[in-house]
Parts: structure tokens; C-alpha cells; sequence
């Protein structure tokens, strides 16, 4: 029976956990490494990093930061931010990574799905898509970590990212990212109405029920939390409880 | 034998670190292999595998290593696309693989994929891999396609995920695991320090006996 996973995302710039509200107002929240060690022992089935800088000349500290939490840390490890051809994603595997995460530079040159999957596989493809509301029932796709509005219809450009050969989706809710008033459940649930590939669920979870909804009306195979997990809200084991009481399978931590 | 010298095939396309690292841990040497020379001397060998079938052969092809392996006769432990690789063809893009034991890979017959996650590992007879896993131990599977092996004796693991397909198979010193030990936790961690035990060790005589040598065309 395959588990529901609940992910840390660790947002990183300058080679430290930030983590902010709506995409901005950054506060430091630690040493990515220790915080992944950390939730591994707490029973996360997984760990997400996401360079949120992206900044070219910080990649030998992304890479080296991935490289030494690769060592320490034996559950799977997503990276993402800044890949922008197949020769990142290379980088970024060999320094440990199991599966990268294309955003920005897909929504500018989609074929980068198709030659990063090509080269690797699907199965470590992951497209991220930050959402936000256009008007009421419709998102649009955002890149450049918030900053740049697309005019895309994020549902649209799942399912052709899965067409592509994406192997993963996460999405997130950038209105929510931050403000625990719970994920998006209406873009989650449209989206998991378009792709066959797992859906992760991000931005906004606050309350252990928050996360039960991602997975019952929402429809995603995995949940994401950052602040709520970085400020002790809430820890892995609660939010694996709550999943556990609904009738949802977890991962028990060893 | 204190530290047994274990080589991991690198084919260029993957995270080799958190199998190096699991390996040394349990107290091997680990010796990344790109070209044949890379196994001379080596105790046991680890095919790790991500990507597509046919890429993963043609990228074994061009470093030379697709005979090296095919006579390699110690312990081999193929890890996902690496246990695929062991069986004859796939149904993925047609490739040919290694042929080292009889069978082919399938497609998984599931409503969604990749099946992506946790899931349990389905001890099926017992196999020195699994020594000292508790009940209920799961792996980190991430895959489409799953070995159907022509003799049903090789399967000592399997998995469900719709359907039920083959989580491990051993044949002699040649095993495999459809999932990620590098990244099952200490369940994985557990079972790789089991590989490198019985490099040591030596796998049973008695059980290579009793399987004979029916690998293909030997």
C-alpha cells in the first residue's frame, strides 16, 4: 500500500533555510543540512530543496550543500530552482539529488521537460508551477519565484507538462505560501483532475487538518510544509497522526 | 576480508553519492566504475540505474561495460533501472539489456504513474538481503516498469501497487531490488549493510548449490 508523504521544504539562498509569507519577507530559519537530518528523524519521507536565489554564481554552494545532505541524509532529496538545461539537472543529481525540480526556465522553453526526462528519465522530472488567483475560480502561472506573472493557465500547462514528461507535479499556491490558512484546494483538486503523475500539495498548510484535505478533496499523493514545520507549529509526527486518524496511509518513523 | 571493495557502475546519469555513502557505512570501499577496468579487482559490484532502459545500456555500450557485466560472476546487487537491467529486454522503448537472468520488464498496471513513494517490501522467501528487517519494512520505490521473471523462484521480494509486481529477486550472488535502498532509511541502509555482509561472507554455498547455474545461455 503506498504511503502518503508528508515533505519538509527547505527554501534556500546563500547556502541557509529562508523561508518567507506570499514569496517574500525572508527570515532566516537555519542550516538546511541540520534541518534536513532533523525532519529525516522525525519520519519525513522525503526532503524538497528549493534555491529560491537561483543565482548563478551561488551554484557551487547549492551543489555542495546538496552533495553533503546526500551524505547524511537517506530518504529521497528534491532539488530545484535554477535548472535550466539538461546539463544542470546532470550537475545537480551527481551531487546527490534523486529528482530536480524545472520551473522558470520550462515555462520559457517547454522542450526542456522533454530533454531533461529524455536524459533521465521521467521519474526524476518534478515541474514545479507557483499559481497564484486571477480572477475568481482561475490562476495563473508565476515565475521567477513569484516575481513574473505568465498569463498562463497553470492547469493548462500541468497537464502539458505531463505530457511533456514530467513525472511529478508541485504546486504551489503562492496567495497561500506562508499564511497557514490551509492549501489552495480548489487549483489542487483541478489539477489532480488533468495529471496521472503524482500531485505534491504546497502553500498554506497551518492546521493538521489542512493536510488531510490536501490528500481527501484536494486528491494529492504528497503534502509539503515549510514554516509551519521550521517554526515548530506543528512537527512531522502530528501532521502523520492527523493523516493516520482520517484513514490515510503514512510511513510510521523508524 | 575486513573491508570488502565494492564497485558502483557509473553510468553517468544519476545520484551515485548516497549509494557510495550507504555502502561505506556499512563498512565497504567503494570504487566508482565508469569503464571495465573500474571492476579488476573488485569483491562485489552495485548497478544502480535512473532514466530510460535503452539509455542506461546504450550509455553501459559506449563505457564498454555490458560484457564486463554480463561475465561478472560475484555478487551483484541491481538497484531499480539496475535490476531491470539484469533480465533480457524490456518493454520499455524495446531495449535489449543485459541478459544475465532470464525475463523481461513490463510496464506497471496501474491507473497512476510513476508509482512514486513509500510502499511495502513483501518478503516472499527469506534471502540474506532482508536479514533483520522487522515486519512491515518499507522501501522507496520511484518507476514505471517492473521485472517479470521467466523462473518465479528468483522473486524473494514483492510489492502492490494496483497490482502486485517483483520487488527483489536473487539468483546466486545476482540480486536485485526494484526500490531505492539508498533511500529506504535505515530499512535500506539495513539491507546494503546485508550486500556488503555477504560479500564477506561469502553467499551461502549451499544455497548456489541448490540454484544450480541457470543464468541464460550458460
Amino acid at each position: 500500500m503506498l504511503r502518503t508523504r508528508v515533505i519538509p521544504c527547505l527554501d534556500v539562498a546563500g547556502g541557509r533555510v529562508v523561508k518567507g509569507v506570499n514569496f517574500v519577507d525572508l527570515v532566516d530559519e537555519g542550516d538546511p543540512v541540520e534541518l534536513a537530518a532533523r525532519y529525516t528523524a522525525e519520519g519525513a519521507d522525503e526532503i524538497c530543496y528549493l534555491d529560491i536565489g537561483a543565482a548563478p554564481e551561488e551554484r557551487a554552494t547549492l551543489l555542495d550543500l546538496v552533495h553533503r545532505t546526500a551524505r547524511e541524509v537517506f530518504v529521497p532529496l528534491t532539488v530545484g530552482g535554477g535548472v535550466r538545461s539538461p546539463e544542470d539537472m546532470r550537475s545537480v543529481l551527481r551531487a546527490g539529488a534523486d529528482k530536480v525540480a524545472v520551473n522558470t526556465a520550462a515555462v520559457a522553453v517547454p522542450d526542456l521537460i522533454d530533454r531533461c526526462a529524455a536524459a533521465f528519465g521521467r521519474q526524476c522530472v518534478v515541474l514545479a508551477v507557483d499559481a497564484q488567483s486571477s480572477a475568481a475560480g482561475r490562476w495563473e502561472v508565476v515565475v521567477n519565484g513569484g516575481r513574473a506573472p505568465t498569463g498562463r493557465d497553470p492547469i493548462d500547462w500541468i497537464a502539458e507538462g505531463v505530457e511533456r514528461g514530467a513525472g511529478e507535479i508541485l504546486l504551489t499556491s503562492i496567495d497561500r505560501d506562508g499564511t497557514n490558512n490551509g492549501y489552495d484546494l480548489n487549483l489542487l483538486a483541478a489539477a489532480t483532475a488533468v495529471s496521472h503523475v503524482p500531485v505534491i500539495a504546497s502553500g498554506g498548510a497551518g492546521v493538521p487538518a489542512h493536510f488531510v484535505d490536501a490528500v481527501t478533496e484536494g486528491g494529492a499523493a504528497a503534502v509539503l510544509a515549510a514554516s509551519t514545520l521550521h517554526r515548530g507549529t506543528l512537527t512531522i509526527n502530528q501532521i502523520k497522526g492527523a493523516l493516520a486518524t482520517a484513514g490515510i496511509p503514512v510511513r510510521e518513523a523508524a | 576480508m575486513t573491508a570488502p571493495l565494492v564497485a558502483v557502475v557509473d553510468h553517468g546519469a544519476g545520484n551515485l553519492v548516497s549509494i557510495a555513502q550507504g555502502l561505506e557505512r556499512a563498512g565497504a570501499t567503494v570504487r566508482v566504475a565508469a569503464g571495465p577496468a573500474g571492476l579488476t579487482g573488485c569483491d562485489g559490484v552495485v548497478l544502480p540505474g535512473v532514466g530510460a532502459t535503452a539509455a542506461a545500456m546504450e550509455r553501459l555500450r559506449s563505457a564498454r561495460m555490458v560484457e564486463p557485466l554480463r561475465g561478472w560472476d560475484g555478487p551483484m546487487l541491481g538497484i531499480c533501472v539496475g535490476l531491470q537491467l539484469l533480465f533480457e529486454r524490456s518493454e520499455e522503448d524495446g531495449a535489449d539489456c543485459l541478459g544475465i537472468l532470464p525475463g523481461e520488464v513490463r510496464r506497471l498496471k496501474a491507473r497512476r504513474l510513476p508509482h512514486i513513494g513509500w510502499n511495502d517490501i513483501l518478503v516472499e522467501k527469506p534471502d540474506p538481503l532482508f536479514d533483520g528487517l522487522r515486519d512491515g519494512a518499507l522501501g522507496y520505490f520511484v518507476h514505471s516498469y517492473a521485472a517479470m521473471p521467466d523462473d518465479p523462484a528468483v522473486v524473494v521480494a514483492s510489492a502492490e501497487y494496483d497490482a502486485p509486481f517483483v520487488a527483489a529477486v536473487r539468483w546466486g550472488e545476482v540480486c536485485g531490488v526494484q526500490f531505492h535502498p539508498e533511500r529506504s532509511a535505515a530499512t535500506g541502509l539495513r539491507i546494503l549493510a546485508n550486500f556488503v555482509d555477504s560479500i564477506r561472507c561469502g553467499v551461502t554455498a549451499g544455497a548456489m548449490a541448490a540454484f544450480g547455474d541457470v543464468r541464460t545461455g550458460m
